[in-house]
């Protein structure tokens, strides 16, 4: 694979913390290397803004190998960039052009309060999780794994569920920063298997309640959520949801 | 959280809208369905026994009014939505991301504004003559069967009303809106239901682009039958 170098205009989000306003930065940087992740795009210009004695962007990263959920960056108007079914830390500097000017900003979201330049506090998600997105278990001996029978059908749609690594791009993605595709990953997994039965009802209304008083809008059913997804959760997740809540709501006590 | 406030919460708001949708979107079957019959080139007999029909008979006004809650409700709802989910993005993006989703989708609210505004003209032009009279000239549209029953002449109503080419333009455009209002509209309402079987809801799909074609394209022939002077 040919190899080549690129010189770039950025435009990032600098905010010092939540209670300022923030403003664009221009930054140059020149001489990276198309074979780079983003983020160590991000770097290069990090150290060079250390050296000479300014502050270093913030920005949220963790395992950089795509499954973590800890990156973010809202990059030239589509949360992760320009790839499908990608995070930043896998965004490759050869989807740029030599000369390209990129917009960075963080998550917009009043949910997800700006911690500092790009990064945003989503422990909104974690809440809604302890509000509901588990299951409980006795304490005794391990049970064998195969002892419950499952519908592969609905062990495969439970496992896409999963795959939600809750890094909130479909809230950035989301015209009403609405939490639906995150919250109904995590409600479709449980409900699809026996193990999350016991607490299906309960479940999908406490999490919808901490979903709204944490301040997310609501569903319009847009689809940019599944667009922007880095792991391809289906939209068809918040329809089930839907029928969950319904359900729930009709029946319970 | 308690079933007391399922239809208060952010998703139960939604399946407010959905379920008036839906009935609004059967009340469109009947509205075509009904409006249809000036094509029988009868010099609108047919049409205005339909119309006095669903004027006098005790079901349809009943239903009437259930109409006018759920279009109040569904408008209601709908502005309410619009301005809360605005609200939870305090600092807006320099780039939007249009990418993702239609723009129909994303415009549900300005499609629904233009609705109104042609549903207020629209009420004006037809329901109160004809439920409440008081317009100039509801007299002479007054027609009379065989046995001696009354009718309101709407079929006259329609041919004045669509003289004006102007009226003619802002109803066609009007029918624009609630195609692409229809277009995003119908499949959403079912997926807010919870229909999420991959079989139903492409079934669904494809029934909703057909609806949103076919119901705001036979409005639109009306007042163009009108105007070309087309029907008899």
């Amino acid at each position: 694979m040919s190899h080549n170098n690129m010189n770039l205009k950025l435009k990032v989000w600098r905010q010092k913390n939540a209670n300022t306003t923030g403003a664009f930065v221009k930054y140059d940087v020149n001489d990276i290397s198309d074979e780079m992740s983003f983020l160590e795009m991000l770097d290069v210009l990090n150290e060079k803004l250390i050296v000479t004695g300014e502050e270093p962007i913030a920005f949220d990263h963790d395992c950089r190998e795509g499954i973590c959920g800890m990156c973010s960056l809202y990059i030239d108007g589509k949360p992760h960039g320009p790839w499908q079914a990608n995070t930043t830390c896998q965004l490759h500097m050869r989807a740029f052009k030599d000369g390209d000017t990129i917009t960075i900003e963080p998550w917009r979201s009043n949910a997800f309060p700006i911690v500092k330049d790009l990064t945003v506090d989503r422990g909104a998600f974690d809440r809604i999780i302890q509000a509901g997105g588990y299951v409980s278990v006795n304490t005794g001996n391990a049970v064998d794994g195969n002892s419950l029978p499952i519908n592969k059908d609905d062990a495969d749609a439970s496992f896409a569920a999963a795959m939600c690594i809750g890094c909130g791009a479909c809230v950035a993605a989301c015209k009403n920063s609405s939490a639906m595709l995150f919250l109904s990953a995590k409600v479709s997994h449980l409900a699809l298997l026996p193990q999350g039965e016991p607490e299906r009802k309960s479940r999908v209304l406490n999490m919808v309640a901490q979903m709204d008083k944490e301040g997310f809008g609501s569903c319009t059913n847009t689809g940019a959520c599944e667009a922007a997804c880095p792991k391809e959760i289906s939209i068809a997740n918040i329809a089930r949801l839907n029928k969950e809540y319904l359900r729930a709501g009709l029946t319970a006590e | 959280m308690s079933s007391k406030n399922m239809f208060t919460s952010s998703v139960g708001k939604k399946l407010v809208m959905a379920f008036t949708g839906i009935f609004l979107i059967l009340f469109l079957i009947v509205h075509a369905g009904l409006n249809a019959c000036i094509w029988a080139n009868d010099e609108g007999l047919m049409f205005n026994k339909a119309a006095h029909f669903m004027g006098s008979f005790v079901v349809p006004r009943v239903l009437e009014i259930g109409l006018f809650v759920g279009i109040i409700l569904h408008i209601v709802q709908g502005y309410m939505l619009t301005l809360e989910n605005r609200s939870k993005r305090s600092v807006g993006y320099a780039v939007n991301y249009a990418k993702g989703s239609k723009w129909y989708s994303r415009s549900m609210a300005l499609l629904g504004t233009l609705l109104l505004m042609f549903l207020v003209m629209h009420i004006y032009h037809f329901w109160t003559p004809s439920r409440l009279g008081g317009m100039a000239g509801i007299k002479s549209l007054t027609v009379f069967d065989k046995n001696g029953v009354e009718y309101h002449n709407l079929y006259a109503e329609m041919k004045l009303v669509f003289e004006n080419v102007f009226v003619v333009i802002l109803y066609v455009l009007a029918c624009g809106s609630l195609a692409y209002h229809l277009a995003h509209g119908f499949q959403s309402a079912f997926k807010t239901i919870g229909i999420h079987n991959k079989r139903y809801h492409a079934l669904i799909s494809t029934i909703g682009y057909g609806f949103a074609i076919l119901i705001p394209l036979a409005f639109a022939m009306m007042p163009l039958s009108f105007y070309f002077n087309l029907v008899k």
